[in-house]
């Protein structure tokens, strides 16, 4: 990896990470998935959940981006696992267990069907504020 | 569903989003931009009175204004100094710090940086305790990717400026989170404090100058150099800006980390952040502040949260623990659980702290127990007092608090205990009596057979009986008499 010489060079490979991976509401960037992974995420089971999905990702042969993420502070309702399709505000899913990962996938990600266990986001980020 | 946005995530505005594990992720939302700015176009007086003047306070409860700390460290003359981030994290209930550094390490590495930067250290030093593997693992992984990108190391962005970043590891002993102690401990001797001045700012790490801070405010720093001191401190009320995490905990539905613009209520984050009390139950207090802090009555709900409320009111800010109690928890219990944990973690160098602390369990342990009276109260009011007024560090000065905040508002709940002899929350079990109603029981010796030490005794299809110097008041008959027979006083 070279290593990033000025500040305007840092700006340049911001410009290109967002470039790869797609602007987040951009309809043609591919279907997102996070995963909570912070110590109450995988005390609560998210190491499995964050394989069945890729597992049934693979299996369906759904061109997705799985990745792993820290806690989104919901810990009541772990795991946690946030699905954003190009386009639409992310969704937050909590108490996800085997079956409602395999939902997820099936139903809402497929047939675009509402599925219960939503989390309503209560936070403003950074960039929401003036 | 329309949901009223409560919170605000400035400390916590990476974790939930960013793969920890990638610097990319942290790059493409802005990590490192702001230690580019300071690099680029701000001189270290400059960015110090950016920090001056956003208003932030350090986060790990003391309150103390961060840029100040700087300014102080940066005009001690020294060949070395050191940037310290203070990790170690040691309320019970309390998770901020650790959430932080899983979900967003870059957000701290970038701080410490800018922290080198203004008060001309090339070293920091990061003190986690050993049980976060998952922390300093991914802060490994963390740094050693913003070494590859030359983001940490010699020469930054062509800056000229070198700062690199090495982890020393705690074995989780709460005065550790004390700095001097913290400093004692990072230098391989026992963690213990010494007295303050000299003040780590003058002399600290190898008797260097150091300047140490919390996770959650060196999270803050990146947001306040991108967004404005401006920004930063239209945030919260007049003394206390900016936001604060707290992890949020106890008899409440939405257990977890929450993140609140300073001045927000009691009120709201129990009822609309956090969902209300379990079951519907009443609410009784919320403990703030952990083994330093105090806990507060339905009276404080509508208190704003800030560093000065809290104190006002009694608690303190402390790291951010906050634990939600209701009508079910016995607030003498609640003084003496806090007291037991000081216990633990008094280091026992000074004897007010040693001895005063074990002399505080015992009294409010004759007092669960029902040996209590009222000239005991008083005599935990004098000792907390004398505890606060000559501990050496802030772990003594502090502990009595859960004592003190318990008495002055339950006052009613310790004389309960001490002159009725009954706990009005029915956890002190020595206090506890069950008997059996004789008009109401069948005699079908359910109670007799479930007694685990035999206390029961009667004939079939009579009334029963309970030998109360028998009785360990476990409260099996009660749970198994289907005939509302047994009582409980």
């Amino acid at each position: 990896m070279t290593k990033i010489k000025s500040f305007d060079e840092l700006r340049k490979i911001k410009a290109k990470i967002i470039k790869t991976s797609g602007e987040a509401n951009s309809p043609n960037s591919l279907i997102k998935i996070k995963v909570g992974m912070a110590t109450c995420g995988i005390a609560s089971g998210a190491g499995e959940i964050m394989q069945v999905l890729v597992e049934e990702c693979e299996r369906q042969a759904i061109d997705v981006t799985i990745k792993q993420t820290g806690c989104l502070g919901y810990c009541y309702a772990e795991p946690m696992v946030e699905v954003q399709i190009p386009g639409a505000e992310p969704v937050v899913f909590g108490y996800v267990d085997k079956n409602r990962a395999l939902e997820i996938i099936g139903k809402f990600i497929l047939q675009r069907k509402p599925i219960e266990g939503v989390i309503p986001v209560s936070f403003k980020t950074i960039n929401e504020l003036n | 569903m329309t949901v009223l946005k409560k919170q605000v995530r400035i400390a916590l505005r990476n974790c939930g989003v960013i793969d920890p594990e990638q610097i990319e992720d942290a790059i493409a939302c802005d990590a490192y931009f702001a230690l580019g700015k300071c690099l680029t176009t701000y001189s270290p007086d400059e960015v110090i009175s950016e920090i001056k003047t956003s208003g932030l306070r350090g986060r790990g409860g003391g309150g103390f204004p961060t840029g100040l700390k700087w300014e102080i460290t940066k005009n001690v003359e020294s060949d070395q100094k050191y940037v310290v981030c203070n990790a170690d994290e040691g309320d019970p209930g309390a998770f901020m710090d650790r959430s932080i550094l899983e979900g967003d390490p870059h957000s701290v590495l970038e701080a410490m940086a800018i922290c080198g930067y203004c008060i001309g250290a090339n070293t920091g030093l990061i003190y986690i305790r050993a049980e976060y593997p998952l922390a300093i693992q991914r802060l490994k992984i963390a740094i050693k990717q913003a070494e590859e990108y030359g983001l940490l190391g010699d020469d930054i962005l062509g800056s000229g400026f070198d700062f690199k970043i090495e982890m020393r590891y705690g074995a989780g002993a709460f005065v550790c989170g004390e700095e001097t102690a913290l400093i004692h401990s990072m230098e391989g001797l026992r963690g213990e404090p010494t007295v303050k001045p000299p003040f780590p700012s003058v002399s600290g790490y190898l008797g260097k100058p150091t300047n140490v801070n919390n996770v959650e405010t060196f999270a803050n720093i990146p947001v306040i150099i991108n967004k404005g001191a401006k920004w930063f401190s239209r945030i919260g009320t007049e003394k206390s800006k900016g936001t604060k995490v707290f992890a949020l905990a106890g008899k409440i539905n939405n257990v977890g980390l929450i993140e609140v613009p300073m001045g927000t209520t009691l009120r709201e984050v129990v009822y609309e952040i956090g969902g209300g009390i379990v079951n519907g139950k009443k609410f009784k207090s919320v403990q703030t502040g952990g083994p330093s802090g105090g806990c507060l009555t339905k009276d404080f709900l509508d208190t704003p949260i800030d560093y000065d409320n809290l104190v006002a009111a009694g608690s303190m800010m402390g790291s951010g623990g906050m634990i939600v109690m209701d009508e079910d928890d016995c607030m003498v219990s609640i003084a003496k659980f806090y007291l037991e944990f000081t216990l633990e973690e008094s280091c026992g160098k000074c004897n007010p702290c040693r001895i005063g602390n074990k002399r505080l369990h015992e009294i409010l342990t004759k007092i669960t127990e029902g040996n209590g009276t009222v000239e005991d109260i008083e005599r935990l009011k004098e000792l907390s007092d004398v505890i606060k007024d000559t501990s050496l560090c802030g772990l003594g000065q502090s502990s009595p608090n859960p004592v003190l905040s318990t008495i002055a508002n339950f006052e009613d709940e310790y004389m309960a205990h001490v002159k009725e002899g009954k706990c009005p929350a029915g956890q002190c079990k020595s206090l506890l009596r069950y008997d059996i109603v004789e008009d109401l029981c069948t005699g079908c010796t359910l109670c007799f057979r479930n007694c685990p030490v035999g206390a029961i005794t009667g004939e079939r299809r009579l009334p029963h009986f309970i030998d109360q110097s028998l009785c360990i008041k476990c409260g099996v008959c009660f749970e198994k008499c289907k005939f509302d027979a047994i009582t409980l006083t």
